[in-house]
């Protein structure tokens, strides 16, 4: 089994931390000129994305995680799971609803998403930046408004809610952006 | 390519004023300035040392004869003592493996001096004038390793058994080796670096002295009570600055703790290190009775130009060199 030493620790570097894939987001030495010299981290859990700050002793080996990411795009929800293909071998992987989390509601038909895959399985799956979708329900806009004025709540095709300008209607087409799940601009069809 | 220097020009040229003056104040006070040997053939058995080793090969060596650079010049100047030096000052570059980082470059150098007939707190004083002039601080706090235990953590490091540091330090959240570590010092060390450090010395400098006998490296231990050892260190701002002792002179005790070091690094699956018998034996020859100090110069640099990263006062670091 590969394992790292913290000499290795550098920031992205996947590792299995208190029995989990987790990733080094930060990583700092702390060498006293006589005795025990001290790694200060902040971890961040994979899976459930929670960040830890711990104290490793210099020197300790840690299991390197079996994690990678790949691009695949979305085919189906079968009620159970979500269904991803990469493009070139046809391979598919599905997806439970724990890994797929918060992104079920940014996910389009044939767009490519980052699956990360621990030991073979997916547990996270990010959507695309920027995603477009349909609007399917919102109040209708007061006439003449042009600019943002706070603005209104949106329903998308896919459930999601977004604020948007009080001048969009229904059936029209939004990007917005999935990482902050806020509304960009119109798409024109 | 990143030729340039990591340092500013403006830096390079206040750091050798700072080291005129630390030469002019030892010229002062008649300490002769020495040059020891950067390479050696023997090294540190300090369990959390990594030394960097080279081979020479030339007349007489025609198959290679393994070098060890310096981590720090004590053991020669040590024997230039014993041979009747008198005062002694170094400043000079030692080398550590494994560690880099803020305060850390792999060449760094180094100020080391000497006092005869000084014991440890003769010394924290003369390192306490040396930082108020070349840092214009005020006279330092002088403390004791258990004082600051009791002060910061309610316990008493000298007769806590591990247990009770276990205790102490698992509601910090460490990680999880405070569970299963064995050894009393690591915790102890892990302690001070996390929560005492970074709430001392902001002011003005701290001396910290009397360090549990288990971390005596090369001091000697105090006559009154055996539990700690005559040995100092300096923090100031977040920065540990200097490591002083009332020197060891036993050359039988002296062996005992090469020797002990190496059966520690044998347990913890580290290569033993050879052991300075020329040291050992300039020792049984007689070292004048004595206290000695290495003081970080880059470090002392960076309090002074107010820097938070030892590349900001060093011409090129690793990463540049």
């Amino acid at each position: 089994m590969a394992t790292v030493s913290t000499n290795e620790f550098k920031n992205g570097l996947k590792l299995m931390f208190e029995g989990e894939p987790s990733t080094i987001i930060e990583n700092e030495t702390v060498k006293p000129g006589k005795g025990q010299a001290f790694n200060r981290v902040k971890i961040r859990k994979l899976i459930t994305g929670k960040v830890l700050e711990k104290t490793i002793k210099s020197g300790e080996s840690f299991e390197v995680a079996d994690v990678m990411e790949c691009d695949l795009s979305y085919l189906y929800n079968d009620g159970e799971f979500w269904h991803f293909m990469n493009n070139e071998s046809f391979e598919q992987i599905a997806a439970d609803a724990k890994a797929v989390g918060d992104a079920t509601k940014w996910l389009v038909e044939q767009d490519e998403c980052i699956i990360t895959l621990f030991n073979g399985n997916p547990i996270i799956v990010t959507p695309p930046n920027f995603v477009e979708l349909e609007v399917t329900e919102t109040d209708p806009g007061l006439k003449g408004d042009t600019a943002g004025t706070g603005g209104k709540p949106a329903t998308l095709s896919t459930g999601a809610v977004v604020r948007v300008p009080l001048f969009i209607q229904i059936g029209e087409v939004l990007k917005v952006d999935t990482r902050t799940g806020e509304y960009v601009s119109r798409v024109s069809k | 390519m990143d030729w340039q220097p990591s340092a500013s020009i403006a830096s390079l040229k206040s750091r050798a004023r700072i080291m005129a003056t630390i030469r002019q104040f030892f010229e002062q006070r008649q300490v002769m300035e020495v040059e020891t040997p950067t390479l050696s053939q023997t090294t540190v058995t300090d369990v959390h040392l990594h030394t960097f080793e080279t081979t020479f090969v030339g007349p007489g060596f025609a198959d290679g004869k393994r070098l060890y650079m310096q981590t720090s010049p004590e053991f020669h100047m040590k024997r230039l003592l014993c041979a009747g030096s008198g005062a002694i000052y170094q400043m000079s570059k030692a080398f550590r493996n494994e560690e880099s980082g803020r305060h850390h470059n792999p060449e760094f150098t180094m100020l080391e001096w000497y006092q005869p007939d000084y014991d440890h707190m003769t010394l924290i004083n003369e390192v306490d004038e040396l930082l108020q002039i070349v840092l214009g601080t005020q006279s330092c706090d002088i403390i004791t390793y258990q004082q600051l235990f009791m002060t910061y953590l309610k316990l008493d490091p000298l007769s806590a058994d591990i247990e009770m540091i276990r205790d102490v330090a698992l509601p910090y959240d460490f990680g999880d080796f405070v569970v299963t570590e064995s050894n009393k010092d690591t915790l102890l060390q892990c302690l001070f670096c996390f929560v005492i450090e970074p709430q001392i010395g902001l002011e003005k400098p701290i001396a910290v002295y009397n360090f549990p006998a288990s971390q005596a490296a090369l001091a000697q231990l105090d006559s009154t009570d055996e539990r700690v050892a005559r040995r100092f260190e300096f923090y100031y701002r977040g920065i540990e600055l200097a490591n002083g002792f009332h020197e060891l002179q036993d050359a039988t005790e002296q062996l005992d703790r090469f020797k002990q070091d190496n059966r520690e690094r044998q347990q913890d699956g580290l290569v033993e290190q050879p052991i300075d018998y020329r040291l050992i034996e300039a020792l049984a020859h007689g070292l004048p009775n004595c206290a000695g100090v290495a003081l970080g110069i880059d470090r002392l640099v960076m309090l002074a130009l107010k820097q938070s990263h030892i590349q900001d006062v060093i011409s090129f670091d690793v990463s540049r060199s």
